[in-house]
């Protein structure tokens, strides 16, 4: 591809004005497709039209054609940054990159598509609002697609996009897109997930309905795949539900100048879900505790109220013993507490997990130990069924796992709450990151202590 | 946007000083790299807001190659005195006194020779942790770290075996000897820092606004004339990276839109001498921030390798 050839479609006095205009909202996505489908082509495209993309970047791009002797420009050098990577033509990890337009600033996770690196693809979406799927419009639904359809779909994104790439390598054919959207159709049912899917065709190549319309697709009636990341609805994705606050860190000045601050015993954490407010009646877990909100203490004053996932320091009513890992919760809609959990868990580890191993699970901001119990079956990709009588996870494998950990611990399912219904377990001695887990909700809600604090 | 909606500055605030304070519950003894370059003064404010009314439970940390711009030394000094944080200083000039850093014969850039000094100061304070600025969107090796960067036992960067990061479960775990670097400002970008910087009306270097300063055009580039030798007998630290013949001095007005050290550092031709004025420009530039930084230059992957090294 020759750089005269590609298009610009923003002009720079639109992106200035974008740049200086604040506050604007943040939309993170992730790519993810089987290799070749041709993803970091994608995502050097976005940059590249919405002139995200630098001169000496262009620059170094232009110099490694000159050592490769291909004589093309390659948008997919853009994003494997790594020269193993470069080497190997493959991304071998998740690669994070930046853009901003009027409407909105974007953080885009570059997630492989290599079957043994699922991980990242987990790892990547774990964050995002929105996942991007990529569908060779030649090969069609692979065994990746559905994978990938199927991890976004377990790990709670609310938006998905199949894209359906090269779609100049099919003659800009409509029938083709369409049968590849009613096989994408027909299993989506099945994984009842997503708020909203949309179907794009496309040629990252050549830009078509990636940043614009293309005139070769006049019969597809949607929008380019950058207006839809610029104006799908992502204001209620955030859980402003029950309040949870797993507490990080005790704040106790030492020998404060202000005396007011003598006393002051503030517990600093991020509100993951909810609104909290002076006066709300809380309780503490695991402790089960129950007293109310003094304070909202922040660097830039007290507050009225505060929501997630902001950054505050909370002040109680009354003198508790809470240390890291307890969390704060609405008295009106407790979580689970307890030692037996059952969760849908991704392995990551090179070591395969087996029953009876022992993990450290680190749940909000609390690690504790914990035993993989017993396997209830691990997930068929392709039908998405659990399959029972699995022995062991390997890398990759999502199964169901019942857990005992050492401590209790407060949850809520994954499903209704991805702060407090998550975690980790991490291998000792190599504190490797072996497994992600989403739990399943409790079966029964925390029952708070009697005490003889009014509220 | 309603009413209980972040904007993307408030949400990478948020993220920041959730890292931080993960730091503070996760390690015995954690550092906070500070030059007083525009990404570390963000990260100040930031464990400000994540850590008061108590004290910044971290001291503060730079290395100094001995090449540095004197505005930013003192500016770094200033800002740690007034939030009475500890500050520790170590320099390239002790580590090769020491025989603990060895300059490559010829090579007048310190740049790499951060390298050991960084590890010697984390090896000498036992820390675990040190919290630095760095950016993903900064250089492509950057765009592939972790929050939580694990370093093995000789502080190097293993980019193919790095632990997963699962939604926002940080794993800290460090074994004796082994460290973590932990990047809370991952995800923002040039325009974010300005911004920030402008809502939270920070104070910065006078480098990085418009001034006049004698240069000579080398590779390309603007680069500062060096201080005058100290006259005392000393050895010059800038033999050879002063004007050489056929490089006449001229004079230049100019600014730093990132600051290495005055060897590593390309001075931008510039009118800007406020941050509404650098976010106009910032937001107009057709070059990245490094593109005038002759330490990433000298191969497609000089920050992969020194990365690897244990640089930060």
């Amino acid at each position: 591809m020759e750089t005269a050839s590609l298009s610009a479609s923003i002009d720079n006095a639109s992106l200035q004005d974008a740049a200086l205009r604040s506050p604007i909202e943040l939309l993170r996505f992730n790519t993810c497709g089987s290799v070749d489908d041709g993803k970091s082509t994608l995502i050097g495209r976005l940059l590249y039209d919405s002139k995200s993309l630098m001169e000496d970047q262009l620059a170094a791009l232009e110099k490694s054609v000159d050592l490769t002797g291909g004589g093309q420009i390659n948008l997919a050098n853009l994003t494997d940054g790594l020269r193993a990577e470069r080497e190997q033509g493959i991304t071998i990890d998740v690669a994070y990159r930046y853009f901003a337009t009027r409407k909105r600033k974007f953080i885009i996770a570059d997630t492989p598509g290599h079957v043994q690196y699922t991980r990242n693809m987990v790892t990547g979406a774990s964050t995002a609002n929105l996942s991007i799927v990529l569908v060779d419009a030649r090969q069609g639904v692979s065994e990746q697609t559905r994978r990938h359809t199927f991890i976004a779909a377990l790990l709670g994104i609310p938006h998905l996009v199949i894209a359906i790439n090269k779609m100049d390598l099919v003659d800009w054919s409509e029938a083709r897109y369409a049968e590849i959207r009613r096989e994408v159709e027909g299993f989506l049912p099945k994984l009842n997930a997503f708020r909203d899917v949309k179907f794009i065709p496309l040629s990252a190549l050549g830009g078509d309905n990636v940043v614009e319309l293309s005139p070769r697709m006049p019969w597809y009636p949607g929008t380019a795949l950058l207006a839809h990341l610029e104006s799908v609805h992502i204001a209620s994705d955030w859980n402003l539900g029950t309040l949870r606050f797993p507490v990080q860190w005790v704040n106790r000045p030492n020998n404060p100048a202000d005396p007011q601050l003598h006393d002051f015993r503030g517990l600093s954490g991020q509100i993951v879900s909810g609104v909290v407010r002076p006066g709300q009646p809380v309780v503490v877990l695991p402790g089960g505790i129950k007293t109310s909100i003094k304070e909202i203490w922040t660097y830039d004053g007290p507050r009225a109220e505060a929501f997630c996932p902001q950054s505050v320091t909370l002040c109680l009513e009354h003198d508790l013993d809470v240390s890291r890992g307890d969390m704060i919760v609405g008295a009106e809609n407790l979580p689970g507490l307890g030692t037996e959990l059952q969760a849908r868990i991704c392995w990551m580890g090179q070591r395969p997990l087996h029953p009876g191993r022992k993990y450290l699970l680190k749940h909000g901001t609390q690690t504790v130990l914990a035993v993989a119990a017993r396997i209830e079956g691990r997930y068929n990709m392709q039908s998405f069924d659990l399959v029972a009588d699995a022995a062991e996870l390997k890398m990759n494998d999502i199964g169901v796992v019942q857990l005992q950990t050492a401590r209790p611990v407060a949850y809520d399912g994954y499903a209704t709450n991805r702060a407090t219904g998550s975690f980790i377990l991490i291998e000792q001695g190599t504190n490797l990151t072996v497994g992600a887990g989403m739990l399943f909700p409790p079966t029964e809600a925390a029952k708070p202590e009697y005490t003889d604090f009014a509220i | 946007m309603n009413l209980y909606q972040l904007d993307h500055l408030q949400y990478l605030e948020t993220e920041a000083i959730h890292i931080l304070r993960e730091v503070a519950g996760e390690f015995e003894r954690p550092a906070l790299l500070f030059s007083g370059g525009k990404d570390s003064i963000c990260l100040l404010r930031l464990a400000e807001k994540a850590f008061r009314p108590a004290d910044i439970p971290l001291p503060l940390l730079n290395v100094e190659t001995g090449h540095e711009f004197p505005e930013l030394i003192q500016f770094r000094d200033r800002r740690a005195r007034e939030l009475g944080a500890r500050l520790i200083v170590r320099t390239v000039e002790a580590a090769i006194a020491d025989g603990l850093a060895h300059p490559v014969p010829g090579e007048i850039s310190r740049n790499k020779l951060q390298i050991p000094v960084l590890l010697g100061a984390i090896e000498e304070f036992q820390f675990d942790c040190a919290i630095g600025g760095a950016r993903r969107d900064e250089e492509k090796a950057r765009a592939k770290e972790r929050f939580f960067s694990f370093r093995d036992r000789f502080g190097q960067w293993d980019p193919k075996a790095q632990r997963p990061e699962i939604w926002h479960l940080y794993n800290a775990r460090v074994n004796p000897g082994e460290n973590m670097r932990v990047f809370p400002l991952s995800n923002w970008t040039e325009m974010d820092v300005w911004q920030y910087i402008q809502r939270e009306q920070l104070a910065v270097p006078s480098i990085y606004f418009s001034h006049e300063r004698e240069v000579v055009r080398r590779h390309n580039q603007w680069v500062p004339v060096p201080p005058p030798p100290a006259g005392n007998g000393a050895a010059d630290p800038y033999h050879g990276a002063r004007p050489q013949p056929g490089e006449p001095v001229q004079k230049l007005v100019c600014r730093v839109r990132t600051i290495g050290d005055m060897i590593s550092t390309g001075m931008i031709e510039s009118p800007a001498d406020s941050v509404e004025d650098i976010i106009a420009e910032v937001a107009a530039a057709r070059v990245t921030e490094r593109g005038n930084r002759a330490d990433d230059k000298c191969s497609e992957a000089a920050m992969e390798d020194r990365k690897k090294a244990g640089y930060f």
